[in-house]
């Protein structure tokens, strides 16, 4: 158990509930790996040592004066740094955000999770407000790839990418507005839970887009992210984008296999641009679940389109004074964006809002004879940290916008998807499991039988 | 006026409407967003809804 970091989420819960090491040993292992692998990836911006060792040894004396333990018990796990954290300022990758007071309350998944057993170790690095899919940041550095560290992690929750990847953590949460849960996931290779919109409280955390902002986990393995996602489902009123909706747990599903699954493979939009990699990973999970029906989703790259536009109109909204008072200190990357944001006109944002009902229903209508759907979460693996342009279908594109053109038309649209990791060499690269609004569970039970087979798997990176 | 003066005239018409200050080196950048967003919207705004389309959000009282 102890040693390396790779033990999943699962394992850790089981061995201490049965005593066969307490959550403290855990930590201090969790802690030990972090010192000394988190320089060569800078997946963290803050530890919280302290905090995690009082929870670990009031978890041991639970445990020891026979109470029950919950079903994450001594699972060591960090939070994107957009999540409210007791005692800390939320920085949300930025300069600016440091500045403000200490949150007071954690944030609401946070609070779940640690009532499920879970103990948290700290925040992680991500692209500056989130407007990224690099995980690059002017401020914090780039949070570096476990399987090169010469590449990115993918953003903009590249520490929880780096930090699961890396084995510095089981456990991660992270956000995703247009996909940046299931990039980090794929350059990454882990897997990750983009839940259905509105199902995972957003309250206490820095926003983005709320149109369009997701929370969800990142582990090393499908049941690891059923767990967490069971343990933190719950209507939350103190998010307005919050379902009221019962708590579905997707654990008890997980082992039921894909038959009478109807499960087809997003053709055209989904396959251009996509790079040989790509194409090899979707090919292959389509194989393993002999999957030869192929389906078109309607205006896909209109539904893109139309989240771009409404990213980056609302984040600028949200940005707005300090893009006037603070310019200076925002990441040259992301202020531009924001500034250009601000400029676009409010008959184009509504047009796109429009749009997006209309695609909603038009997608909506083909899960009556789907229940999966499988498309690329990336065009590519994991470029260089830097680079700036790439070819994608044959002419250059800058690789910041243009990673995400996958992964954006699911999002906007709120559908719960499951990133899974193919192991190809030398870099893996993740295929999104795609399902209908609150059908988590079908998309889990997808992922676990995939990973049954052999077919995904979360790599070992190499360890210096 | 050519398009790329019409969008340097747009760029500092809207920082200054907007109380946004806005550095010359920061410019290109600026404009190559600006141009993308509106080659998109562009896309948005070319696909034909009727009247009667509602945006997604909707509003309870």
């Amino acid at each position: 158990m102890a040693g390396t970091g790779f033990a999943k989420g699962h394992e850790i819960a089981a061995a201490v509930a049965r005593g066969e090491v307490g959550a403290r040993d855990v930590v201090e292992d969790a802690l030990a790996v972090i010192k000394s692998r988190d320089r060569a990836l800078n997946a963290f911006t803050d530890v919280t040592a302290e905090r995690a060792r009082v929870r670990a040894d009031a978890l041991d004396s639970d445990r020891a004066a026979g109470k029950p333990v919950g079903p994450l018990a001594g699972v060591p796990f960090a939070v994107k740094n957009l999540f409210d954290v007791a005692g800390l300022s939320t920085r949300a990758g930025s300069k600016i955000n440091r500045d403000l007071p200490p949150a007071r309350h954690d944030q609401p998944l946070i609070e779940k999770l640690e009532a499920a057993g879970a103990i948290l170790v700290g925040a992680l690095n991500m692209g500056e407000y989130a407007y990224d899919f690099t995980g690059e940041n002017a401020h914090d550095g780039a949070s570096r790839n476990p399987h090169d560290v010469t590449r990115m992690s993918g953003g903009s929750s590249g520490g929880s990418g780096s930090a699961v990847a890396g084995g510095l953590v089981p456990l991660a949460l992270g956000s995703d507005t247009n996909g940046s849960i299931r990039v980090p996931s794929s350059f990454c290779g882990i897997f990750g839970l983009k839940p259905t919109y509105g199902r995972l409280s957003r309250a206490r955390s820095f926003p983005f887009v709320d149109s369009l902002d997701h929370l969800g986990p990142f582990a090393r393995c499908t049941r690891d992210l059923a767990l967490s996602y069971d343990a933190m489902q719950g209507h939350d009123p103190a998010d307005a984008g919050s379902a009221k909706r019962p708590v579905e747990p997707s654990l008890p599903h997980l082992a039921r296999g894909i038959d009478r699954l109807r499960i087809a493979v997003a053709g055209g939009y989904f396959r251009k641009g996509a790079f040989p990699e790509a194409i090899q990973a979707i090919e292959h999970v389509a194989r393993a679940l002999n999957v030869s029906r192929e389906i078109q989703l309607p205006e896909a790259q209109r539904a893109r389109a139309a989240a771009y536009v409404i990213t980056t109109t609302e984040g600028a909204a949200l940005h707005l004074d300090r893009l006037r008072q603070r310019a200076h200190d925002f990441d040259p990357a992301t202020r531009d964006r924001l500034i250009a944001g601000a400029m676009i006109p409010s008959s184009l944002v509504m047009k796109a809002q429009k749009f997006r009902r209309w695609y909603r229903e038009q997608v909506l209508a083909l899960f009556a004879d789907v229940d999966v759907i499988l498309a690329p979460a990336t065009p590519c693996v994991a470029p260089a940290i830097g680079q700036e342009t790439f070819m994608l279908d044959g002419v250059e594109m800058p690789v910041r916008p243009n990673i995400g053109i996958y992964t954006q038309p699911i999002s906007f649209i709120g559908l719960p998807v499951v990133a899974v990791p193919v192991p190809l060499k030398p870099l893996p690269i993740g295929v999104q499991i795609i399902a209908a609004p609150w059908r988590e569970d079908i998309a889990l039970r997808v992922a676990q039988y995939l990973e049954d087979m052999g077919a995904v798997v979360a790599p070992r990176p190499p360890l210096n | 006026m050519s398009k790329d003066g019409l969008t340097e005239t747009w760029i500092s018409a809207s920082a200054a409407l907007l109380g946004l200050p806005i550095e010359s080196a920061w410019l290109p950048s600026i404009r190559a967003n600006v141009e993308v967003t509106f080659r998109l919207g562009q896309l948005v705004d070319d696909f034909p809804l009727p009247d009667e389309a509602e945006p997604a959000p909707v509003f309870e009282a």
